[in-house]
């Protein structure tokens, strides 16, 4: 083939790819304009105040229902869930809050990529003091008093080119603000013996008070729930196989996420609630896989996400395995119960 | 070590350059063949490293999964892709050099990959879109190599792979950034958690037709070789390249180094926690090594020709084994992080593309295929079982004390090598 024609081969393949190429970024482009414009059937949402303070019973979420308040954190009164919306205007990937403190793990558009931050928020959802975070937001908790939060995100890009992941998961203290940036550099107590490994990840904060918490380690392909004391920074291993722990109300029970060995890939965690007291572990209702860190709404009642057409779903089901799954809200995630 | 070399290379350089002009520029002296696939490798490196980058976001945002134990996965395909590096090295000698067509099946295998990655919509799906990339990956690396030495003139080839690494590198670089505007371009926030895959798709679409246009200008812009050595069948190579001394000692160099080189991310987390490096600045990590490959790449490849490959090989080792000494000695200060970077980049741009070449002085143009695959595979095989011995000394004795073994047994080869290669004169 001559240079001409290998040139003219090379600008029509350039100019149908290019074709192509521009097609779906414009196509993908539109369907990002229509996300802004409220969907029919949806939720109706409304602009208010939003507040942390104990009062009414209500749940705080992240409300992912297109139209112009999307990706607002929201709130409707814990008793009547399909009630207006009450958006606050403030945005965030992942929240929690309790005691009048919240904990959100924002996106800051950069340039380029987006970098991520733990803020700290009073109970009008004013930013107290916000810390970088090392990756993509996953879980948030903060403590019953109100005094400690805790967040979890993944980093990647440790391997140039490659996929591997690891988590990252700290603690702050509202009061002095002391950060414990990474638990990895927690003692890791198993039957008794320090245990260390190059691969530990530490994921998945649930605190019992302002000293105690729970949490997930894992290393070498295994997962543990672990018992974390501030104090002494040790991290205590009680159960196998516990992802993603969530402490009940009265401090008794952990619902968790139980991996299936032997599952097809697509069905991999069923949630799961472990008596704390007898070890006795007693599966849900809900039969698909749940991949999030449970809410407990009461002493009985597990809240979790599920996927669904406007992002996630709240579902909700008897921690005590009885009855079955329902959903609670649509196109939600990130509740928090208070008042 | 370090002097020693520079002993037996000044020898090198008299004999290996005797009409070497000074004046010519490092771009024009390279073969168009070789500018060709640097710019099929930038092409598909931008390809692919734009699908990398997104990834992760894409597993916990668009999927709504968790990437954790996906990573385990990761391992299998690299092993996966050293057996597939070998045998497409041995068929693409067959015939007198069908390395062309054998890589044009890889990266013609990966770019169709990418619009599978539209469809994929699960895990396991996606983990295998992914083995397939990577089965393309090895198929193509070995013949790419064997056809940029084949296309240069032997006293240049430093420069060669040079200028085809840092092409490579740039693509690499480029991707994720590439990917980023693409997403910033489809929506307004990145992470939509269980969220829209509109964007991501995008990125993938436009993955898919940037990859195609690398095996188009492959196709239409790098020549196939119809001359070449005699035709052989499998025995014959296995033979012929195990009878080539100078093969067999830089194969067991390579495993030997390869053996004590500390994978990158354990790298990175040595960074990170040995001098207690905000966790922000972790993903940048990456771009650092990167940035410094990209920019020494050319100048090591000209130098390489000049000074002789094998020494500039052994001395990349030294500019690694100065980065453990960093680590292991470092009190604090704000440079270091900078230093060992730039260290870790050096020791890619004196080692990577220099060893293709100095593994193309000593095999014959029939086996330069299979020959340039053995040195490959022996390298990543020797450096696997690195990050398993590595991962378990970290385990037993803590990180500091299995970087310090690491670095005794680096010093420990690296002697070993630099004997091993003054015993036989250098190309």
């Amino acid at each position: 083939m001559s240079r001409t024609a290998r040139l003219t081969v090379l600008l029509v393949t350039l100019l149908l790819l290019g074709g192509v190429a521009t097609v779906s970024v414009l196509h993908a482009a539109d369907r990002a304009g229509r996300r802004d414009v409220a969907q029919q059937g949806g939720p109706t949402v409304a602009p208010g105040a939003v507040s942390l303070r104990p009062g009414a019973r209500t749940v705080v979420f992240r409300s992912t229902a297109w139209g112009p308040h999307r990706d607002e954190l929201a709130a409707v009164p814990a008793d009547r869930p399909q009630a207006e919306r009450t958006a606050s205007g403030v945005k965030c990937e992942r929240f929690y809050a309790a005691a009048g403190t919240g904990i959100c793990l924002r996106a800051d558009p950069g340039a380029v990529q987006d970098g991520y931050r733990a803020v700290v928020m009073d109970a009008q959802l004013h930013d107290l003091k916000s810390f970088p975070l090392a990756g993509i937001p996953s879980r948030s908790r903060v403590s019953p008093s109100g005094h400690l939060a805790a967040w979890t995100v993944f980093t990647s890009g440790d391997n140039y080119g490659s996929l591997n992941f690891s988590t990252r998961t700290s603690i702050v203290d509202t009061r002095d603000w002391h950060l414990e940036e990474n638990l990895e550099t927690f003692a890791v107590l198993k039957d008794g013996q320090r245990y260390q490994a190059q691969d530990i990840n530490v994921w998945g904060v649930t605190f019992a008070d302002d000293t105690t918490f729970y949490a997930t380690v894992a290393s070498a392909g295994q997962t543990w729930l672990v018992r974390g004391d501030l104090g002494a920074r040790t991290l205590t291993t009680l159960h196998s196989n516990v992802e993603c722990p969530s402490l009940s109300p009265d401090g008794t029970r952990v619902a968790y996420k139980h991996r299936i060995t032997g599952a097809a890939n697509d069905v991999p965690w069923l949630l799961y609630v472990l008596d704390l007291r007898t070890g006795v572990e007693t599966p849900t209702a809900e039969s698909r896989s749940v991949d999030d860190q449970a809410v407990w709404a009461d002493d009985h009642t597990l809240v979790y996400a599920l996927p669904g057409d406007y992002g996630s779903d709240l579902w909700t089901v008897p921690a005590d395995g009885s009855g079955a799954a329902r959903e609670l809200l649509g196109a939600a995630l990130a509740p928090a119960y208070l008042g | 070590m370090y002097l020693a070399d520079r002993r037996s290379s000044a020898t090198a350089t008299a004999e290996a350059a005797p009409g070497h002009g000074p004046g010519r520029s490092a771009v024009r002296a390279v073969s168009a063949t070789v500018l060709a696939l640097g710019t099929v490798s930038l092409i598909t490196d931008i390809s692919s490293e734009m699908v990398t980058a997104v990834l992760p976001l894409y597993l916990v945002a668009g999927l709504g999964v968790s990437p954790l134990g996906f990573g385990l996965l990761d391992g299998i395909y690299n092993g996966v892709g050293a057996l597939v590096k070998l045998s497409a090295g041995v068929v693409a000698d067959r015939g007198g050099g069908r390395h062309k067509a054998v890589a044009l099946v890889g990266y013609g295998l990966s770019a169709l990959c990418k619009p599978l990655l539209l469809v994929a919509g699960s895990v396991a799906a996606l983990g295998a879109v992914l083995a397939v990339d990577r089965t393309g990956k090895g198929l193509r690396t070995a013949p790419r190599d064997a056809l940029i030495s084949l296309s240069s003139e032997p006293e240049h080839r430093g420069r060669a792979f040079g200028v085809h690494r840092a092409m490579d590198t740039a693509g690499a670089l480029l991707g994720p950034l590439l990917a980023f505007v693409l997403l910033r371009a489809t929506q307004g926030q990145l992470l939509v958690v269980g969220g829209d895959r509109a964007g991501y798709r995008a990125v993938f679409a436009v993955s898919g037709c940037v990859a195609a246009v690398g095996v188009v200008v492959l196709l239409l812009f790098v020549p196939g070789r119809s001359s070449g050595g005699a035709a052989g069948g499998r025995p014959a190579v296995t033979r012929a390249l195990w009878r080539l001394a100078g093969l067999r000692r830089l194969t067991v160099c390579a495993v030997l180094l390869g053996l004590t080189t500390v994978s990158d991310s354990f790298v990175y987390l040595l960074i990170q926690r040995q001098l207690d490096l905000p966790a922000q600045y972790f993903p940048l990590l990456p771009l650092g090594t990167a940035a410094g490959f990209l920019l020494l790449a050319v100048p090591f490849g000209l130098l390489a020709d000049k000074v002789g490959r094998r020494g500039l090989f052994l001395a990349g080792h030294g500019a690694l084994l100065t980065g453990y000494g960093l680590l292991l000695g470092a009190g604090g200060g704000g440079w270091v992080p900078f230093a060992v970077l730039a260290l870790h980049g050096t020791f890619y741009a004196a080692t990577d593309g220099v060893l293709a070449a100095a593994a193309a002085d000593v095999i014959p143009e029939a086996h330069r295929g299979a020959g340039l695959a053995l040195v490959g595979t022996g390298q990543t095989a020797a450096r696997f079982v690195c990050s398993l011995g590595f991962g378990a000394a970290w385990t037993a004795w803590g990180p500091h004390s299995a970087l310090a073994a690491a670095a005794g047994a680096l010093a420990l080869a690296a002697v070993l090598v630099a004997v091993l290669l003054r015993t036989e004169r250098p190309a």
